[in-house]
């Protein structure tokens, strides 16, 4: 019982309700006005209609009087009184005296002025007062009133409106139930959505708003906000899985460091072994720096704002300076760096953070693309690194190339991420940030990373738009 | 030189305090931003190093205040900011050289030294010598024991460098930031690579080593033995 005095309170106050009860009070108002104007307007017509009939009678009357003598006209006047019907009439001599007519004596409102009224009559034989209309002329001295018993017509008119009013208040009931039944509902829909809403703040994310399955607005919102929740739980889940990533990859040369010091400590050997130690110590402490401030970068890139230092950048020549910096790494490894920069697009960047993904890029292809190089017939060119600057109408591309053992299709978006590295075994230096800084800093210009197969090898495609996105050309 | 550290931590300042007094430098410290203010103003330093993020004044507004009373003392800010533009707007505010936290002393100390040398009158050289190996700056050479030396163009670029601040330490980083113009951490030591290729030409046939690599910090072009 509470529960149902709580959803009908809650549906009185709802906004369905609310609306259909003003909507009815608007209506009411309305139809009330609109009963008043026809009724006042139906009486007048009435009136007005049965005077110009009496005035034709009347005048016809008077005419067929006219000529003939008094007695006459008293003879038609009694004739016609006489026929059964609604019709009224009364003739009065000079003196006041009665002469003919089925009326009683000269009503009130026309005793003293001829012309038409409408009053109420008492028929002889008793009842109820009857409406009337009649009109009083004065012919030769005598007084004469033609009039009708509109009684029935009147009747007519009131039981219309009546109807009319009573129809009214059935639809102006009906609308408040509507009202009523659709709060019902939208309540029941709402409470539902806020129930997975408290579920989700009380922890659990994996609630989701049920959909009723009509595809109305309603289920609409519910659907946007069950995407928008399905976003923000990967979101959450990424986070998670960053910060276990961060947890493990901080963690391990931390404690690398620390088993350093404690073993420079423990050694007995003097300070010689101290100073080794301390060394290595600091070697350490500098790995940790750069994973450290690799990630900061990529935490402020994914917040995103270069609008102040992005400049025109002229792509040929980042990458021809990149690969000038990178070449005689390459040449160490016997690899060899074949940079074709041509006609370059200039591209709204931040030259640094171009420069830098470019980098990060070489720098993958020459630790990595030398892998298997030994193995084939074609080994020249499989130790040729090739770098392309190209372009699209919008776009300026960079592509490196390599012929080493490439990424396989499941894991090139698996490797995008933070400390993912391939190279399980951790052999190699790098700190797992490389591709996913590179990442970062073509989502920041608006543009994207691609990995694809170089068969064999791996074909990295910088892409970054001339204009950023957002910022009109200028 | 006399040097003033503005920096709130005080373990830090302590730090620096004594290890620039090591390297043969005094320091003194403001612990924040006005009293660093008031004391760089009548204080003669040669070089401040200022913290960017400082109570009471921040590092930033602290330099702008320096630069509009005219003063061009040189001024190393040190940030644990590491945003893209920080450095921009660090140096757009008049600092002459920016070091991110957290730092080696090697690198503050071998910027210091650099900032002080730039400062100094002799910019305008028109030859470096260092023992008998000459860059001549006006005819683009580079001669050893009177021998012309080839050099690729960023080659000469990085002994230039280097021969600038002959007799100081000069990092990795420096290198990378002045004569290529990158403010990153590369993942491979591409640095190493060209010094040693620039070594094999300005030293290798040569029984005196003028370049050194100085362990932990980076490297120094110097006359005599270590």
């Amino acid at each position: 019982m509470t529960a149902l005095s709580r959803i009908l309170g809650g549906a009185l106050t709802s906004t369905p309700f609310r609306l259909a009860a003003t909507m009815v009070a608007l209506y009411a108002v309305a139809a009330g006005l609109l009963v008043a104007l026809l009724t006042w307007h139906a009486n007048r017509e009435l009136a007005a209609e049965t005077l110009a009939e009496i005035r034709l009678e009347s005048d016809d009357l008077v005419r067929s009087a006219r000529g003939s003598d008094a007695a006459a006209l008293v003879e038609a006047v009694r004739r016609r009184s006489e026929a059964a019907g609604d019709r009224l009439y009364l003739l009065l001599g000079a003196d006041g005296q009665r002469l003919a007519g089925n009326l009683a004596a000269l009503p009130a409102e026309l005793a003293d002025r001829s012309g038409g009224a409408v009053f109420r009559i008492t028929p002889d034989h008793g009842g109820h007062s009857r409406l009337a209309v009649a009109e009083r002329l004065d012919v030769a001295g005598a007084r004469l009133v033609v009039g009708r018993d509109v009684e029935p017509r009147s009747r007519f008119v009131e039981s219309v409106l009546a109807t009319s009013l009573a129809g009214f208040g059935v639809l102006a009931l009906a609308g408040l139930a509507a009202g009523l039944v659709a709060g019902r509902g939208l309540m029941a829909r709402l409470e539902a959505i806020n129930a997975a809403t408290r579920a989700i703040m009380a922890g659990k994310l994996s609630e989701r708003i049920p959909l009723a399955g009509t595809g109305d607005e309603i289920d609409g919102l519910a659907r946007n906000l069950n995407e928008m929740l399905e976003r923000i739980e990967g979101l959450m889940g990424a986070l998670r899985e960053v910060s276990d990533n961060i947890a493990h990859d901080l963690k391990t040369p931390l404690n690398r460091l620390r088993n350093r010091a404690e073993a420079t400590l423990r050694s007995p050997e003097g300070e010689a072994a101290y100073r080794e130690g301390l060394a290595r110590v600091i070697d350490e402490a500098d790995e940790l720096i750069k994973t450290f401030n690799a990630l900061l970068l990529i935490a402020r890139l994914e917040a995103g704002a270069i609008d102040e230092t992005v400049s025109p950048v002229a792509l040929g020549e980042v990458v021809r300076d990149v690969v000038e910096l990178y070449e005689p790494v390459a040449d160490e490894q016997g690899l060899t760096l074949v940079a074709e920069t041509g006609e370059a697009p200039h591209i709204e960047a931040n030259r640094q953070l171009v420069g830098q993904a470019v980098a990060n890029l070489v720098d993958n292809a020459i630790k990595y693309g030398g892998d298997g190089a030994d193995q084939g017939a074609a080994r020249e060119c499989r130790r040729r690194i090739e770098i392309t600057v190209g372009e699209t109408a919008t776009e300026g591309l960079v592509t490196i190339a390599d012929h080493g053992p490439g990424i396989g299709t499941a894991d090139r978006e698996r490797v995008l991420r933070r400390f993912v590295r391939l190279d399980e075994s951790r052999t190699r230096p790098g700190t797992g940030l490389g591709l996913s800084l590179v990442a970062a800093v073509a989502r920041l210009h608006g543009g994207v990373l691609k990995l694809e197969d170089n068969a064999p090898g791996l074909r990295a495609i910088l892409v970054l738009p001339k204009r950023r996105p957002g910022h009109a050309a200028s | 030189m006399r040097l003033l550290v503005i920096e709130d931590d005080r373990e830090t300042a302590q730090f620096l305090q004594k290890s620039l007094k090591e390297s043969g430098h005094a320091a003194d410290w403001a612990e924040d931003g006005e009293a660093g203010l008031a004391l760089a103003r009548d204080g003669g330093y040669d070089l401040l190093i200022v913290d960017r993020m400082l109570p009471r004044l921040d590092g930033l507004t602290l330099v702008r205040r320096l630069r509009e009373a005219g003063d061009r003392t040189p001024v190393l800010i040190l940030s644990a900011l590491g945003d893209v533009d920080d450095r921009v707007k660090g140096l757009r505010a008049g600092g002459d050289d920016y070091l991110t936290k957290p730092y080696a002393y090697t690198e503050l100390l071998a910027r210091v030294e650099a900032l002080a040398r730039r400062s100094a009158p002799e910019e305008q050289a028109t030859r470096y010598v260092v023992g008998d190996l000459v860059l001549d700056r006006l005819a683009h050479r580079v001669m050893r024991a009177g021998e012309p030396i080839p050099l690729q163009p960023r080659e000469y670029r990085l002994l230039e460098y280097l021969m600038k601040h002959a007799g100081q330490v000069v990092t990795r980083t420096m290198l990378l930031e002045n004569v290529w113009d990158y403010h990153f951490d590369p993942q491979t030591n591409v640095i190493d690579v060209h010094v040693s290729r620039l070594r094999s030409k300005i030293d290798k046939s040569f029984e005196r080593p003028l370049l050194h690599t100085i362990r932990g910090a980076g490297y120094m072009i110097r006359d005599g033995a270590q």
